[in-house]
């Protein structure tokens, strides 16, 4: 009843392509923007802070960066841990060899660093698709896995090959507490989150789309299918670095490289494919799933009050974990993102369907 | 039926005159393996012609476009595009010589919307670079408006306007075929391949998608080249025909005269032995 469109005529191609054209969503997302930067920090705790938001809304921002690559231009990927572990020591060894370097300066290195590797992981695109890229992917994954941890210059030459990053400092400012280095991730994440969709709803968004829909007509009409699968290759590991150091920096503060294996990768294909392959929203729900309902299934016995020892509750997480995952991907293929956008769909003629 | 609708859209408008060979196929020998796909076949097209290409199945039709649009690079032969001699051309670069086509089973991008599909249609114009893009700001605003404004002049044109934000994948058959007609002219080409644009069509649709081949040749000046299999069709709409049959050239020219051409009688009925 209240998610109606009716009235708000459109009469300029510019009103018609802005970001959110209709007005509900637009003040759904001040709300949403509003809550997170102001009611949040007001009213959060630090354990909310440290467990769950920092890392979901990282977590997220990593995953927009490989929905770009997956989702919208149909490059499967499961190198995406390996990408953020290059984010991550890319940024270490900025941060340490030249500790003038302005934080902000390192993150964007970082980024770009991260994007040559990914371009140059990327190659094999040009010849192989599908499965057999995922496989070709992989191996950067491990290729990387065994970099970071043999070679010592990389972490500067500590024996185990973890490494503590240097405190958060920018312009003069220290984003030290749950608080500050919240705010600071949530900047960076809907800075990011703005530049992609801008990008998908662009030319170049509309030559990954083309790509992964169909090549050969792609290359037809006269996009270039190496210019568009290098680009997604190199934004999403621009973000995914990003991610990645925020990941080392902000929410872990010293790790080895474990800490980006496959498993990583792994979860954040699965983040993309149930929140919604191509959809910037979908990488979000995704996250929310993967990150949060596993923490949430842990806290469920001990609210209800059921004498339940922590392993059992551990296994019982996992089962339910896994049957909703089943779950959601029988009822909606195309993800979280899907269900939000057919419930808007059905919104918008409610309670009167006809 | 057919030929009344048809002379009722061509005569409601004007027609460019047929002009100069815009492209000429000489000698053009294109084999897989041991297949000879095409062999030694020479024609040309005019300017603001339509062309048609039949044969039957197999006779190497489809391959002939391929090697129009620089799918397949022909092992013999000479292109010459407006004039200049083409040599081995990847597909990117021929559309941005102006080509555009379509194709004999839909090759939409079925998970964007119509209007995306016939702005990515329009890529090749667009010029901002991806820093630009990322801010969605000042140039890339106003070339998008832009590009938008002449996108809309061919969802108009094929009167799509109702369709124009469904995804493609939604769509029926014969609006898809309408769609990707519209996506090639968004390209603004200068010449057209039309690879079978009425197969599997009724014949309200098959009049629709006359009638839009017809107009878009007389409005634009497009030259087209077209493969179709419905012979009323050809003869009807097309200014000369070439006939093909097992990778040769049996026939070529005004539409009466390959009709009563005994070789091409012989390809699509059979020869007594």
């Amino acid at each position: 009843m209240f998610y109606r469109e009716n009235g708000q005529f459109k009469t300029s191609y510019e009103a018609d392509q802005a970001l959110f054209p209709i007005m509900q969503d637009r003040v759904f997302i001040v709300v949403l923007l509003l809550v997170a930067f102001v009611g949040i920090p007001l009213l959060a705790d630090e354990y909310l802070f440290r467990a769950i938001l920092i890392p979901f809304l990282i977590l997220s921002l990593a995953a927009v960066g490989l929905n770009i690559l997956v989702g919208y231009c149909g490059q499967i990927s499961l190198g995406t841990g390996g990408f953020m572990m290059v984010g991550a020591y890319a940024a270490y060894n900025l941060a340490v060899r030249v500790p003038d370097l302005n934080m902000l300066v390192v993150f964007i290195l970082a980024g770009l660093i991260t994007t040559v590797v990914g371009m140059i992981f990327g190659i094999p695109s040009l010849r192989i698709k599908g499965l057999y890229l995922a496989v070709a992917t992989l191996a950067a994954q491990f290729f990387l896995d065994w970099l970071f941890s043999r070679v010592k210059w990389f972490t500067n030459d500590s024996s185990s090959g973890s490494v503590s990053a240097p405190v958060l400092q920018v312009f003069g400012f220290r984003w030290d507490s749950p608080v500050e280095k919240y705010l600071f991730v949530l900047s960076v994440v809907v800075l990011f989150s703005l530049i992609a969709r801008n990008l998908v709803r662009s030319h170049i968004g509309r030559s990954w789309m083309a790509t992964r829909d169909m090549d050969v007509a792609a290359e037809i009409i006269g996009i270039r299918p190496v210019y568009a699968k290098l680009s997604a290759f190199a934004v999403s590991s621009f973000i995914v670095g990003i991610a990645g150091a925020l990941w080392g920096f902000v929410h872990l503060g010293s790790w080895e490289p474990l800490a980006f294996d496959v498993n990583r990768s792994f979860s954040l294909l699965f983040m993309v494919i149930i929140g919604g392959l191509g959809s910037i929203l979908g990488s979000f729900l995704g996250a929310a799933f993967i990150v949060i309902l596993p923490l949430l299934l842990n806290q469920v016995p001990h609210w209800l009050g059921l004498p339940m020892s922590t392993a059992t509750a551990a296994h019982f997480e996992a089962m339910i974990f896994g049957a909703l995952i089943i779950f959601f991907l029988i009822v909606e293929p195309h993800g979280l993102a899907r269900l939000w956008a057919i419930a808007k769909e059905k919104l918008r003629l409610w309670p009167f369907p006809h | 039926m057919m030929t009344a609708a048809v002379a009722s859209a061509s005569s409601s408008t004007h027609r460019q005159n047929i002009g100069e060979v815009i492209l000429a196929m000489e000698n053009i020998s294109l084999a897989f393996g041991g297949v000879q796909a095409l062999s030694d076949i020479s024609f040309d097209v005019r300017e603001h012609e339509i062309r048609a290409i039949i044969g039957p199945n197999g006779a190497g039709k489809s391959s002939m476009l391929n090697v129009i649009n620089g799918v397949y690079h022909p092992q013999q032969g000479t292109i010459f595009f407006k004039g200049e001699k083409r040599h081995q051309m990847d597909p990117h670069k021929v559309a941005s010589q102006g080509v555009a086509r379509t194709f004999q089973n839909i090759a939409l991008f079925k998970g964007m919307s119509v209007l995306d599909n016939l702005m990515a249609g329009r890529n090749l114009m667009m010029k901002t670079g991806i820093l630009q893009q990322a801010l969605y700001w000042g140039a890339t605003q106003r070339e998008e408006l832009a590009h938008r404004a002449k996108v809309e002049e061919i969802i108009t044109f094929l009167e799509i306007e109702s369709i124009r934000k469904t995804p493609v994948g939604q769509l029926p058959y014969g609006l898809q075929k309408r769609v990707e007609l519209g996506r090639a002219l968004a390209a603004e080409p200068s010449m057209l391949l039309l690879d079978e644009p009425m197969a599997g069509m009724n014949v309200e649709e098959k009049q629709d998608m006359c009638r839009f081949v017809l107009d878009v040749n007389a409005e634009f000046g497009t030259t087209i080249v077209l493969i179709e299999h419905d012979m009323g069709v050809v003869m009807d709409i097309s200014d000369r025909v070439v006939v093909l049959d097992y990778g040769k050239k049996i026939g070529d020219g005004a539409p009466n005269d390959v009709r009563n051409n005994q070789a091409v009688i012989d390809a699509y009925l059979g020869v007594q032995h």
